[in-house]
Order: C-alpha cells, then structure tokens, then sequence
C-alpha cells in the first residue's frame, strides 16, 4: 500500500525550538499543497495529452466534415502551442469545470457530485469496521508478542495483504450470495426499492433513515455489508501491522517498566499508558489507509457494481471517455492529498513532542 | 575444521571468512523463521515452475477446444478448462511467466532510478534535493493504481504501457529511501576522505554511497513484489493491463467472473494463484526485513 511510504514524510518526532518553529512548521506543510496539487494538475494535463485518441474526434465523431473538425481544434485551443493550453486548461479548472462526459452527456463535476457520495458511505463504514477490528487485534497480539495470537494476527494481516480484493470479492458473491444465499447481489439496493427514497445524501442508508422508510434502510445495509467486508479487510491488514509495531515500540518505554513497578494491572499499563502513547501515530495511519482505500474502492466497485466514483472511473476508462478519467483521478487525488495533509497536521498539532 | 565451524568462529582470519560467517549467520537466522523460509521455497518454485513451464505441460495454453468448455477438474485437465476449453492448468503455469515477468521488468527499472535519484538528491541536497523531492512527493500523491489506470489509458492497454505505467507509479518510495540512507553516509569520515583523495561527485555517489543503499532497496523490492503482482493483475481485471487471449492472471479473471455462481473454479483458480505469488512475496519480505532491519519489525 502506497500509503506506508507517504508516513516516510513524516516530520522529524522530536523537534523542539517553540511555538514559532512549529507554526512555521505547519506553514511549511501547508505550503507544500500547493505546489503538489499543481504536479498533480500537470501531469493529469500531459496524460491527457499524449494520448492517442484525438479531443476533437471524440466530440464530433469520426464522420464529420474537415471544416468542424477544425473549427472544434481552434475552439478547444488545440493549435496553440502546449504550455498555452495548460494556461487554459489551469483556467478551467479554477472556475470548477472538469469537462464533458461523453458517456453520461453530464458535465463531470456533477457526474462526480452524483457517484462520490456511495463512495464515501463505503469507504468509512469499513475504516470503521477496520479499525474496530484492527486497533485491538494489533494490541493484544503486541502485548503477547510472539504467542499464538500473535501468529494468527500476521498471517491473517498478511494475507489480506496478498488477496486481491477483486479476487475477495466474488468469492464472498459465491460463497455468500450464490451458496448460502445470506447475503444480497450486486448493487446499493434491491431493484424492488429503486426510486423509493428521495435522493439527499447520495448515501443510500442515511438518505432511507432521513425518508424513515427502514425497509429500504435494512435492504440498503445489507447491501452495504459484503462490500464493506471485503475493503475493511483490505485496511485491516496495514492497520493491525501499524497498531502491533508501534505498540512493540511503545511497551519498551522505561515508563512501562515504572508503570510495572507501581504495580499497575497489565490492562491498564496497555491501554492508559502505552495505547495512549500511540493514539497520535495512529491518527495518522488512519487517515493514510482511509485514503488507501480509494485504491480498494476501485476494484471492489467494479466487482460489487457499486454506484461509486471508483465503477465511474472504470467505465469511462473502458469507453476512453478521457475528460471523466482525468476529472475523476484528479478528485481522487485531490482527496489523497488532503488525507495526507490532515495526517500530517494532525501529528504536528497532536503530538507534544513537535512542539 | 568444518565449514560451518570455519563459518561460524569468532576469530575470522580473513576478510572473505568474515564476510562469509555473517552471510551464513544471517541465512541461519532466516532458517528459523518459519514462514519466511516458506516464503522462499514457493517463491523459487514459482520461478522454476513458470520457466519449465513447457515441460510441466504437454498442453498448449491457447489451443481451443470449444467441445469442452468450462470442464471441472480432471486427470486429463488438472485444473479444468476455461470458457474456450483452454487447459487452465496450462494457462496458470503460462501465466507465471507473464506475472514474474512483469515483476523483474518493473523492479528493474524502478529500483535503479530510485536509487540514483535519491542518491543524487541525498549527496547534493539543497536546491536539487528539494526539486528532486517534490517531484516524488507529487508522484506520492496520487493512488498508485489510479495513476497506473490513467496512463494505461493514455498510453492504451497492453503489457508493457502497463508496466511502464506500474513502474511510474512505484519509483517514488526508493528515491526517499535511498535519500534517508545517503543523508546518514555523505558526512561519514570515510567519504570525507574520499573526498580529499580528490574523487569528483559522481564517482563518490556511484562508487561509494549507492552501494550502502542497495541493502535496504532490497529489502522494499521484496517487500513490493507483491504490491506489484496485485497492481498488475488489478490492471488486467479492469481491462487495461495484458489482452486477452494471454494467461495473464488477472485478464483470466476478468474474462472469467461472469462464471463465478456457476463454473466457480474457473476465475477462482487464477485468483488462488495470485493469491499464492502475492502471498510468498510478503512472507519473504517479512522475514527480510527482520534479518536486515531489526529496528522496524
């Protein structure tokens, strides 16, 4: 997961010098964002630009006569020289406009306001169920390192690394759906309630309990649960490893030897005085699997056809229809970016040794 | 005296016998991790099995015999057959080859300019190292396999856009490692001296910095093989890495699910087999990293 390497950015944990080094420290941080976000616009930019399926083409057709071909060339700015056209373009994406898609014939920021809602329902219900699962688990098996539990926790963490979630799931669509039939099909809800609940959120479950309509809820949310299973388990694994290995770091402090020494009980030297020790790295792990999630997002979309920004992208890759692409990789990494800004700030502003 | 006392003394009385003795110091180490050692034997029988590939099986992975579609596993097809009535077992093994063959393909391009950029970045530091840097950072923003799909599509599906794309996407973490490994070197003494010894700038960074890098570049390489595989075969289940009609594990998959509820073992024993590869790549790192880099666990 790319999501470890960013953590290499982390700022150095013991930097001292007051309250002036670290709210430059924090300017610094901030003003990194804007220079990553231009590279991201470039090169979002230059992929759009060598590609070999031609902007004008795309529009009009392959049958349209030479003289509104080259009237579109001129109108879309294609005959001015490269760095004049990432002028335009820059333009455009400062007044909100991501371009046309050619499949929905929507602009693709409304396209993106539409998909990304199941998106996020998505994602955080299985941080949620990840971390609910993975803090714990990482802990304990820190605690009891070297036990059977612990070897439990890391070939399960491992080989959640290792399954492709795609792989994951449609075996739970086999398992679940087609051999135990607990489990509903593919899709944010059943076709029986298609239409049923006014759209507000975009989040099918929110959206049933705002209508109070709870047979749509409970359809919706079990809707919601394989996929949710298979991307919690894709975090799972990165945030049991991350939890274990700071824990590890943790326990060998002096002060657990002291807290030992006063005769605490082991429960409350784990949790009140290492667990607490590791609350703000873990913040930060957080907030770089939430953005990893994206990634996972991606291919269980695609499996489950769930509605979300990640089939969005998929299905307009497949139909070359570039401006989605390139809008919605820019909105996906426009959010990894600030993920990784909360992360980051958040160490800085939590973590008293930064200060 | 035996090899292993030869290996093992604590007076080694060469250069080569100490070398040798923490080689073989370490290798015992390994030896005793269970699911690293593990890690390794599949790793190499993965290998051996996707090169001897055409001795294993006397089927041909693209022959079609449409008499004979999606048959459950047999003596005559071990794994079955898929929806053209290719031999599965033929096309896993095939498969192999592709797969393991993306892997070197990307590594070798990824690691050595990873390491040259960070080094350079690591030794020059100031304007360089900071230019050099944001560049990775950019690179370091943007989902790995979201950026790869971008630039398959740009550059249109197939192998090798999707191992450049793969390749891309994956540098940026060397060039930081290595940078973190040169900070640490390039005010070491025995640089200084080199230095003084009159040795122009990049011969120090080629010579003498790059080589104390490598150790920890291997250790990520191992530990990123299997993110590799899992990108790769993601890539060809969207469409957008190999084509059919290639073994490619994740095309197979892709061409295959619509068959999940019915003939199930036709994309699941593609899915197994990435599973296995991802799977032994990661227990090798493991176990890698804790000989090499006790500090992280």
């Amino acid at each position: 997961m790319s999501g470890a390497d960013a953590s290499l950015a982390l700022p150095p944990p013991t930097r001292r010098g007051g309250r002036r080094a670290r709210v430059s420290g924090i300017l610094g941080t901030l003003s990194s964002v804007p220079i990553t976000l231009f590279g991201l616009i470039l090169i979002t930019f230059l992929i759009g630009r060598v590609m070999p399926i031609d902007p004008v083409i795309a529009i009009v057709g392959d049958h349209a006569p030479p003289d509104v071909i080259a009237r579109v060339r001129l109108e879309l700015g294609l005959d001015r020289p490269l760095p004049v056209q990432f002028g335009i373009y820059l333009l455009r994406l400062l007044h909100g406009n991501l371009g046309h898609s050619v499949m929905t014939t929507h602009a693709v920021t409304e396209d993106i306001a539409t998909y990304f809602p199941a998106t996020f329902e998505l994602a955080t219900a299985a941080i949620l169920l990840a971390l609910v699962i993975g803090i714990p688990a990482g802990v304990i098996a820190a605690a009891r390192q070297g036990s059977r539990f612990d070897h439990v926790v890391r070939v399960v963490s491992l080989a959640g690394q290792s399954i492709p979630v795609f792989v994951l799931g449609l075996v739970f669509l086999l398992v679940f759906y087609a051999k135990l039939g607990i489990a509903p099909g593919t899709g944010q809800i059943d076709v029986m309630y298609d239409g049923l609940v006014p759209r507000v959120t975009g989040m099918m479950v929110i959206d049933a309990m705002i209508a109070e309509q709870w047979a749509v809820c409970r359809d919706a949310l079990a809707h919601l649960a394989m996929p949710t299973l298979v991307l919690a388990y894709f975090s799972l694994a990165y945030i049991t490893r991350m939890t274990r290995a700071f824990m590890l770091d943790a326990l060998a402090g002096e002060y657990i030897v002291t807290a030992r020494a006063k005769g605490l009980s082991g429960a409350r030297i784990l949790w009140r005085h290492a667990f607490a020790n590791i609350a703000v790295p873990l913040v930060t792990v957080v907030a770089l699997a939430y953005a990893g999630l994206l990634e996972g997002a991606v291919l269980t979309e695609t499996v489950f056809s769930w509605p979300g920004i990640g089939l969005y992208l998929t299905v307009s890759l497949l139909n070359a229809d570039m401006d989605a692409v390139l809008g919605a990789t820019l909105v996906i990494g426009l959010i990894y970016v600030i993920l990784n800004l909360l992360a980051d700030l958040s160490y800085r502003v939590l973590d008293p040794r930064t200060r | 005296m035996t090899s292993r006392a030869w290996l093992l003394t604590d007076t080694p009385s060469s250069r080569g016998q100490a070398a040798w003795g923490r080689r073989y110091r370490a290798w015992l180490l390994f030896r005793a991790n269970g699911l690293a050692f593990a890690g390794l034997i599949t790793v190499l029988i993965l290998i051996v099995a996707s090169l001897a590939a055409p001795l294993l099986t006397a089927q041909d992975p693209n022959a079609q015999h449409l008499a004979n579609r999606l048959a459950f596993p047999s003596a005559q097809h071990w794994f079955g057959t898929d929806e053209l009535g290719r031999d599965l077992y033929a096309r896993i093994l095939y498969g192999g080859r592709i797969t393991l063959g993306m892997v070197v393909a990307v590594v070798g391009m990824v690691a050595p300019v990873g390491l040259i950029v960070g080094c350079v970045a690591g030794y020059l530091g100031g304007r360089a190292d900071r230019l050099l840097m944001r560049v990775t950072d950019v690179f370091l923003a943007f989902p790995r396999l979201i950026l790869a799909l971008a630039f398959v599509a740009a550059l249109r599906p197939g192998i090798s856009s999707a191992i450049f794309a793969i390749a891309l996407t994956a540098w940026p973490p060397y060039a930081r490692l290595a940078r973190a490994d040169t900070l640490t070197i390039r005010n070491a003494d025995f640089i200084a001296a080199v230095r003084l010894t009159g040795a122009a700038a990049p011969r120090i960074v080629l010579r003498h910095v790059m080589p104390l890098a490598v150790s920890s570049v291997i250790v990520r390489v191992t530990l990123d093989m299997s993110g590799i595989i899992l990108t790769a075969a993601g890539l060809g289940f969207l469409g957008m890495g190999a084509q059919p009609p290639m073994p490619e594990w994740g095309t197979m998959i892709a061409a295959t699910r619509g068959y999940i509820l019915e003939q199930w073992w036709v994309p699941t024993i593609p899915g197994i087999a990435i599973f296995i590869a991802a799977l032994a790549f990661n227990l090798l790192g493991d176990g890698l990293r804790d000989i090499l880099d006790p500090k992280q666990r």
